[in-house]
């Protein structure tokens, strides 16, 4: 191989470049026939959301991953007595308010349904819009609910659940620190609100679109993108909670 | 989230647009690059004041006078972290990967522009979040860059463990968010983007690199901030994640049943891939850079690629042999380091394929193929010692010596900055325009490689004759006397080869503004950043795809017109 010819002085690589012209523009324009070349078209988009948020949901995955491996080690682990000068097991299982949970389970569910009708409101809008802009077809109104904002009640309604499942922890005398049981059960519980609380900063994002006239396949990618993050924040919840039966 | 976010965005006026809040890659790697070069003068600054120190214990020093115990253990820990995060995972990633990704790939930007300048300002911030540890009351934490519990955990350990350790471990938690938008940014413009023809494995190494150390960022910086969040939790919040019953001072923490391994595990499932984070990108320059200027294609691309992947993922298996001092199960640590060993044969492919892709190449000995070689040597002395403290029966009588240093200072300190200047020599011509001083890079290169080998081989002289790591008095442990000649000369070694950095700072800066003009492809090199205008455009191929037709490393092809192909020439000459 190495006994091809002497090195050839290269010639400016501008010279490669002169068969460019006949290179076919980026593809595509924006959703709804907007001529707006050079930007991605619309299922390019949707896709790189998505994309992105699988791969942002691997981290927060790890995360409790983490946690979880380090609440079952935990559990396990013997501790030193001073008072006793033995080896001891000083894990107290915390009473676990599970009513409450399994009605704030129940919200969130319901939010995570309400999203994915907007979704797919959101999805059916921006498939019929060209048809939508023919002159002289008209569709059939389709009822529309407000699941963007009926979800972001939901989804805050389960937040102050969460914090009266606190509030209940509190009255029954476990706080953050007085055992390491309840210590993995503000973390994991408090963990997994702050992610929500996350996903009703995006909703509201995508609500503030809406105000703000962006274009609908814009809001699509947003609220699409949203609402698979919040199905995954529901599935982690009911993960943490079985954890925190199960496994207490 | 961010996907509303119009990807190509026109191209900004007016200075905060352009070179502060700019959503261009190119400007983002460019700021990640400077925030890294601070940070490793600030860090190198730090490890002379340590080697002065070592030497001349009562030697009085300008600001901080003769340095206390603790001042030294603050040392170690800022030189520790400031060169990990801020230079080592920052500078390689952050700003070549940043820089050359979506331009080796043929995409107009990244593909979250908005997220990507969010992550380099998160950086920013949690730099600077560290850089406050110094100045607040108490000084910057001791717990060295583990952060090891029980001591990190507890406000009252030390002088510095208070704010300053509150700080520190803030810090980090802000560098992982950050680390992790990006990670995420790479692996979907990386899947998402490629221009029409560049398929994975038509990707320049560098990109694999990259794709490679994205995944693992991705995996481990989640880990680390779910331990950064319990550290803060038993710092600040009373709990007992990482504390078992204790006293200090002849009072009890208050704290009890935790485990301090645990917060080992915890670190070190990320401290080992970190470790990779740092070096991968270098392995991705090198072998750019050494298929480049010897004028052949790489030896074995695609053993290349599988090599990196089966160090990322046996990477993720590897961190108990951080902790074999912590009376680890016999038969974990066995497990341990049989894996660790096992690292050794992908390590030993990348090492063949690059002896092979030198082997009767026309080699052109510019600086960066100098830096390249640099790299090669460094990762093999460095990596040689791998599998010594990969063992247990080994590794305990050296674990706590100066070996230890040496051996990872060797491979993931200087191997991975030799891949830095790699790759700053290497692209700054496509960077900025002009091309930097030969001469003066050679006096850089020769000065800075003879001077690293004279501190750190050494060091492993030192370590095995037991000198012990982290002591800040040495000079008073008589066994120790025979060896003080020899820290002496690393000491000067080390003042040499900072002085070094100094040619290189200013050829880079003089370089920025004086240097002479650079054609477009002045290493005659075939990947598509070099296709494109120098600087480039703020789209980067002018409003054009690229369509690739070739493999990265086409040089030397026999009937070519030339000794090399770029990735954009008509196919035809593919099938040799």
């Amino acid at each position: 191989m190495a006994s091809f010819t002497p090195t050839v002085p290269a010639p400016h690589p501008t010279t490669s470049r002169g068969k460019r012209g006949d290179l076919p523009p980026i593809v595509g324009s924006g959703g709804g026939g907007r001529p707006d070349p050079g930007s991605p078209d619309y299922g390019a988009r949707l896709r790189r959301a998505r994309l992105g948020l699988a791969a942002a949901l691997t981290p927060i995955g790890m995360l409790f991953v983490a946690f979880t491996s380090a609440y079952i080690v935990r559990q396990g682990m013997p501790t030193f007595d001073p008072h006793t000068n033995t080896v001891v097991h000083d894990w107290i299982p915390v009473p676990l308010p599970t009513v409450l949970f399994l009605v704030n389970t129940c919200v969130l569910l319901l939010s995570s349904v309400t999203l994915e009708c907007a979704r797919r409101q959101l999805a059916r809008q921006v498939a019929l819009e060209p048809v939508n802009s023919i002159p002289g077809v008209s569709l059939g109104r389709e009822r529309k609910l407000p699941w963007l904002a009926l979800t972001i009640v939901l989804g805050l309604c389960f937040l102050v659940g969460q914090w009266l499942a606190w509030s209940e922890l509190a009255t029954r005398g476990f706080y953050v620190a007085t055992n390491p049981s309840s210590s993995f059960v503000y973390l994991l519980t408090g963990g997994h609100a702050v992610h929500l609380l996350g996903g009703i900063i995006a909703l509201l994002a995508a609500g503030a679109a809406v105000m703000l006239h962006r274009p609908l396949a814009s809001r699509r990618v947003v609220v699409d993108t949203t609402a698979w993050y919040w199905h995954f924040m529901a599935l982690l919840w009911i993960y943490i909670l079985a954890l925190l039966e199960f496994a207490h | 989230m961010v996907a509303q976010e119009s990807h190509q965005h026109a191209a900004p006026q007016g200075f905060i647009r352009k070179y502060v809040f700019s959503l261009d890659h190119k400007v983002i790697g460019l700021q990640y690059y400077f925030l890294a070069l601070t940070a490793v003068f600030v860090g190198m600054f730090l490890s002379l004041l340590m080697r002065i120190h070592l030497v001349w214990p009562a030697a009085a020093l300008p600001l901080l006078g003769v340095i206390k115990p603790e001042t030294y253990l603050s040392l170690v820990t800022m030189h520790g972290t400031i060169m990990v995060f801020f230079v080592l995972t920052t500078a390689p990633q952050g700003g070549f990967g940043n820089y050359f990704l979506p331009i080796q790939i043929g995409a107009p930007d990244m593909a979250f522009p908005v997220l990507n300048m969010l992550s380099f300002w998160t950086t920013f911030v949690a730099y600077v979040v560290m850089l406050a540890a110094f100045f607040v009351v108490g000084g910057a934490p001791l717990h060295g860059w583990t952060g090891y519990a029980p001591m990190s955990a507890l406000q009252s350990s030390g002088p510095g463990e208070g704010l300053g350790a509150d700080l520190w471990i803030t810090s980090i938690a802000i560098f992982c968010i950050a680390s992790l938008m990006g990670a995420l940014n790479f692996i979907t413009t990386t899947l998402d983007m490629r221009a029409k023809g560049m398929s994975m494995f038509r990707m320049p190494l560098t990109c694999w690199s990259w794709f490679i150390t994205a995944i693992l960022g991705l995996l481990a910086f989640g880990v680390l901030l779910s331990a950064g969040i319990l550290l803060l939790m038993d710092r600040n919040l009373g709990t007992s994640f990482f504390l078992p019953l204790g006293t200090i001072n002849g009072q009890l923490t208050g704290h009890k049943g935790g485990s301090p391994l645990l917060w080992q595990h915890l670190f070190w499932f990320f401290g080992h891939p970190e470790v990779y984070i740092a070096i991968l990108p270098g392995m991705g320059v090198a072998s750019q850079v050494l298929s480049t200027f010897s004028r052949k294609p790489i030896f074995g691309y695609k053993a290349m690629v599988y090599a990196m992947l089966s160090i990322g993922l046996l990477g993720f298996m590897v961190w108990g042999h951080h902790m074999f001092m912590s009376g680890m199960s016999p038969y974990s640590a066995f497990a341990f380091s049989v894996m660790t060993m096992a690292i050794g044969v992908p390590s030993a492919i990348k090492t063949f394929n690059w002896l092979g892709t030198l082997h009767k190449g026309r080699i052109r000995f510019h600086s960066p193929m100098l830096f390249a070689i640099g790299f090669v040597s460094l990762f093999v002395s460095g990596g040689l010692s791998g599998p010594f403290l990969a063992q247990p029966a080994l590794d305990i009588p050296l674990h706590d010596t100066a070996f230890v240093p040496a051996h990872f200072h060797l491979i993931m300190g200087v191997a991975a900055i030799f891949g830095i200047f790699a790759a700053t020599y290497y692209w700054f011509p496509k960077m900025f325009g002009r091309m930097m001083n030969e001469r003066l890079a050679r006096i850089h290169f020769f000065l800075t490689l003879i001077g690293t080998y004279c501190v750190f081989m050494p060091m492993h002289y030192l370590g095995l004759a037991g000198q012990p790591r982290r002591y800040s008095q040495l000079t008073e442990l008589a066994y120790l006397h025979p060896l003080m000649g020899l820290n002496t000369f690393m000491t000067y070694a080390a003042i040499v080869t900072a002085a070094a950095q100094l040619i290189f700072l200013f050829n880079l800066l003089w370089s920025m503004f004086k240097g002479p003009k650079a054609s477009d492809n002045p290493w005659e090199a075939t990947t598509l950043e070099w296709t494109t205008a120098t600087p480039p455009p703020h789209d980067n191929f002018a409003g054009r795809t690229p369509v690739v037709n070739n493999g990265p490393y086409e040089y030397s092809v026999p009937g070519a017109p030339r000794d090399y192909v770029m990735q954009t020439d008509p196919a035809a000459v593919a099938a040799h």
